[in-house]
């Protein structure tokens, strides 16, 4: 029997604090307010260590019941929570590098006349995405999704007066709803076919159903489902469109929800339903398609962008890539600790990149950066590391997971290796491409006056150079590089797999090619990687001027990949257009006004006529009444006779 | 052809006649003396029906006093012929047809099923003691209700009727 | 012998000329001679099926109804008058400012 561990207060402290700064934040001191925010992120961290120091000691999995909440007939749902191996790397994950980016958010949003607001809208991210995380079932699972997917569209849109913020927000959350709706169809077909959306339950029915090798059947059709509402939240192709977007908000959002935590859980989701996916080969080959794909075409973006917050942007889609990849070649394990590397290493990214531009004054455009490493070393240091992580570059974090994927990947297909390791190749140059662009060379940025200018100038103290970021947003880099170095040496050994191996089974993916490959892709992989920064080197150190030139001669190719293929232009022709047409002409001027306006003010304009003819019959003239008044009474005499005749 | 029912062919004719009468005539003098007419041959066919004291209260309060009080009412107000005005439409198309209507359905089926049960001559026994004994045992509270009702008749007729500076002399 | 239904068709006559008075004429005192018209047949089908029923209770209301039409005469011709002294007419087309 397991112990109480009362999990359900790692949720509810957030929302708590979520619940405290949003109400009193206003009047509240930024102190009263900086306390609250850490201290309920910090408390359910602390919970959570405590919960994983007793976890060798726990019968797994273990659940906890908290209130019954629908009961209809043979379906019951409850608010209750589940852990075991998965969740709880992913509960980790959350709680620890989002308490690292509460601590960040301090110093970079202290400025900001709306100090409480991100506060409370960042503990209530946590309280979503925790709920997500520890749900037992589909049902709270989705609560949490749909949750997060409200406090990515507070935070995108956090300073809403700004139009392109605005639109940001809203276009993340209605590219996320039509991701939900797939989730909600697969949801009710699990409803309608195992009678229940508990994860134990529905395993349970599961299990003993053979794999639909021969075509597509339910299993096929729930898996490809969930992958649709697994790619609106993690940005997948056709639904990443989003996440470049969101990078109107403020840097910690981008690190925390669009890199660390939101977006990867549409990974979690996937595997946390391979039971679904391993029976459903068909299902399981569309999600390593579509992660491959994106993965691949991604890149291609970033390799041409000049805003080094959409570098990043793309570069995470990228890398979701790669882990979809992972689960779609039965590698879940594998997906899940890139998943765990890329929470640190992305995140170390974004964090610095925040501070890069707190550095210059707001702006964002790299073309206008170059040669900071003098002027921020602390912040240099850090983001070298995250990009050599992620680059794959041994013996830091990005390297393990990344090759364990590739190498899973390979087992199924040498295609999906193939393209993976050219994608390495691309994500490696374009990073130190970034890091090259931004840190070294000549500073090419305008000095930072009175006030700093830049298309982004939300950070406003000129102090005419750029200046290092204070201790509080570097001490959250520092543990977080310190993460993307020594965290993936978990992998060694296949050390994270047999950890999950519980929730997963071991060996997914037979080995079938042995030890010795293993090691041989291992240092094809190195070398792409080194490739990749010895490229970006040549072009960005060496040759600055040549960028420019092949830009030039690509032209058309260049054109496309800079302006991200025009794939939001045609989203915006095939969708969205056509939608906002129907809307205005067919339903609002067509229905609302000429139906439903026309309904009402036609049954007043009616009720007008009848009486305006009613009233001449009160004429004051007692003749006419006793005249209607015979009529009438002869109308009531001839009923009676005939009902007494009847 | 009995003598009952020559007797009540012919209190009948006076009756209709006087209805009619009283229609067809344009100064309302004319009508109220239909009327009396009406009234005193309703007087015989009670008294055919027995009821001696309703024949004779009927003349007496009815024709007596009502009639006369609108008799002198007509002479107050020097009531003249009636104009041709323009009457209300509905009184004539609907409620003509309506009230004919209305009574000829009651009559046919008043005739249909009263069935042919003769009423003998004087069939009431209308000894004016059993009357009284019913007014003043059984039907007591009406019969002291009715004399309050005209109590206020009288007090509401005097206060209308009255010249308005005899009342607002009174008032003040 | 005559039967009681000649009583009732004398009767419902009487009541139909009463009502037809009222709807066709024009001075408000005719109009009130048709309604004690009206009560008059009335009175004559109570006593009738009094007779019909040696029942003596139907006597007892016809005095009733003659008390409350001696009553409603006379507070009726108190209107009548009280009206005259304002509008100057007896013509009931003339007084009909209670319209909408």
């Amino acid at each position: 029997m397991n112990p109480m561990l009362n999990l359900w207060l790692i949720p509810i402290l957030p929302l708590a604090g979520a619940a405290i700064n949003g109400f009193l934040g206003k009047k509240s001191s930024r102190a009263a307010v900086t306390i609250v925010a850490l201290f309920f992120s910090g408390a359910a961290l602390a919970w959570a260590l405590w919960v994983a120091m007793r976890f060798s000691s726990l019968a797994l999995p273990y659940h906890e019941y908290l209130v019954h909440w629908i009961r209809s007939g043979n379906f019951s749902v409850d608010f209750a929570f589940y852990l075991d191996q998965l969740s709880l790397v992913m509960l980790l994950v959350v709680t620890g590098v989002g308490f690292l980016i509460h601590i960040y958010s301090v110093g970079y949003i202290w400025e900001d006349p709306s100090y409480y607001r991100f506060f409370s809208y960042l503990n209530l991210f946590m309280f979503f995405m925790l709920t997500l995380v520890l749900a037992s079932n589909y049902l709270m699972m989705f609560i949490g999704w749909e949750g997060v997917g409200l406090a990515s569209y507070l935070l995108i849109g956090f300073w809403f007066t700004k139009d392109s913020a605005a639109s940001a927000g809203k276009k993340a959350f209605i590219v996320n709803r039509i991701g939900d709706f797939g989730f909600l169809i697969a949801l009710f077909l699990l409803i309608k076919h195992f009678g229940s959306l508990n994860f134990d339950q529905v395993f349970q029915s599961i299990t003993p159903l053979g794999a639909e090798t021969a075509g597509a059947g339910l299993l096929t059709t729930i898996g490809i489902l969930l992958m649709v509402g697994a790619a609106g939240k993690s940005a997948q192709i056709p639904l990443y469109v989003w996440l470049p977007d969101a990078m109107e908000g403020p840097t910690p959002v981008s690190a925390l929800i669009h890199a660390a935590t939101m977006v990867t859980a549409g990974v979690y989701m996937v595997s946390r339903s391979h039971v679904i996916f391993e029976r459903a080969p068909i299902a399981l080959t569309v999600v390593a398609i579509i992660g491959t794909l994106t993965a691949f075409f991604a890149a291609t973006i970033g390799i041409a962008q000049t805003d080094i917050k959409k570098v990043l942007a793309y570069s995470t889609i990228s890398q979701l890539g790669y882990m979809f990849m992972a689960c779609g070649v039965g590698a879940f394990s594998a997906g899940i600790f890139h998943l765990m590397t890329h929470a640190f290493f992305k995140g170390l990214l974004f964090l610095a990149a925040g501070s890069v531009i707190h550095a210059v004054g707001g702006e964002q455009d790299m073309r206008k950066m170059g040669g900071l490493r003098s002027y921020i070393p602390w912040t240099f240091l850090t983001m070298g590391i995250a990009t050599l992580a992620i680059s794959g570059i041994p013996p830091l974090a990005g390297f393990w997971s990344k090759d364990e994927i590739l190498w899973k990947a390979y087992q199924v297909s040498w295609l999906y290796w193939l393209i993976g390791l050219i994608t390495a190749f691309i994500t490696s140059f374009y990073m130190f491409r970034l890091l090259f662009m931004t840190f070294f060379g000549d500073y090419r940025g305008a000095r930072v006056d009175e006030h700093g200018h830049g298309s982004h100038g939300h950070d406003e103290h000129g102090h005419g150079e750029p200046h290092e970021s204070p201790m509080v947003m570097l001490a959250p880099l520092m543990i977080l590089a310190l993460l993307s170095l020594v965290g993936g040496l978990v992998g060694i050994g296949n050390g994270f797999e047999h950890f999950l191996a519980p929730v997963f089974g071991t060996s997914e993916v037979a080995e079938a090619a042995g030890r010795g490959t293993e090691l041989l892709l291992m240092g094809v992989s190195v070398v792409v990687a080194l490739l990749g920064w010895l490229l970006a080197y040549w072009l960005y150190c060496v040759r600055p001027e040549l960028p420019q030139k092949i830009g030039d001669s690509l032209d058309g190719l260049y054109e496309a990949v800079v302006h991200k293929y025009y794939i939001d232009e045609l989203y915006a022709a095939i969708f969205v257009r056509p939608l906002i047409n129907g809307s205005t002409r067919i339903l609002w001027q067509g229905v609302d006004r000429k139906i439903i306006d026309a309904a009402v003010n036609d049954a007043g304009d009616g009720a007008r006529h009848v009486s305006d003819e009613v009233r001449h019959m009160q004429s004051g003239n007692i003749r006419s009444y006793a005249g209607w008044i015979a009529a009438g009474s002869a109308v009531v005499i001839a009923f009676m006779i005939w009902m007494g005749v009847r | 052809m009995s003598f009952h029912l020559i007797l009540f062919l012919a209190f009948g004719a006076v009756c209709v006649g006087g209805a009619v009468n009283l229609l067809a005539q344009r100064h309302p003098i004319n009508s109220a003396l239909s009327l009396i007419a009406v009234m005193a041959a309703l007087a015989g066919e009670y008294l055919l029906l027995g009821a001696e004291f309703v024949a004779a209260v009927q003349v007496i309060v009815y024709a007596g006093a009502v009639m006369v009080l609108f008799v002198f009412v007509i002479m107050l107000l020097n009531a003249g012929e009636e104009e041709e005005t323009k009457g209300s439409h509905v009184a004539f198309l609907l409620g003509v047809p309506g009230v004919l209507t209305g009574s000829v359905l009651t009559a046919w089926v008043m005739v249909r099923h009263s069935g042919t049960e003769a009423v003998a001559i004087g069939a009431l026994p209308g000894h004016p003691t059993d009357i009284a004994q019913l007014l003043f045992h059984d039907f007591l509270l009406p019969f002291e209700v009715t004399s309050v009702l005209i109590l206020i008749a009288i007090m509401g007729a005097v206060v209308l009727a009255s010249k308005p500076e005899a009342t607002a002399r009174k008032v003040d | 012998m005559v039967p009681l239904s000649y009583y009732l068709v004398l009767s419902g006559f009487l009541f139909a000329c009463g009502v037809i008075g009222f709807l066709i004429k024009r001075n408000i005192i005719t109009i009130f001679m048709s309604i004690e018209l009206m009560l008059n047949g009335v009175n004559l089908s109570f006593v009738a099926f009094a007779a019909h029923w040696h029942a003596l209770a139907g006597q007892v209301f016809v005095f009733f109804v003659m008390v409350v039409a001696a009553a409603e005469a006379a507070v009726g011709l108190a209107i009548i008058i009280a009206v005259y002294r304002t509008r100057e007419t007896l013509n009931v087309d003339q007084v009909n400012l209670l319209k909408l």
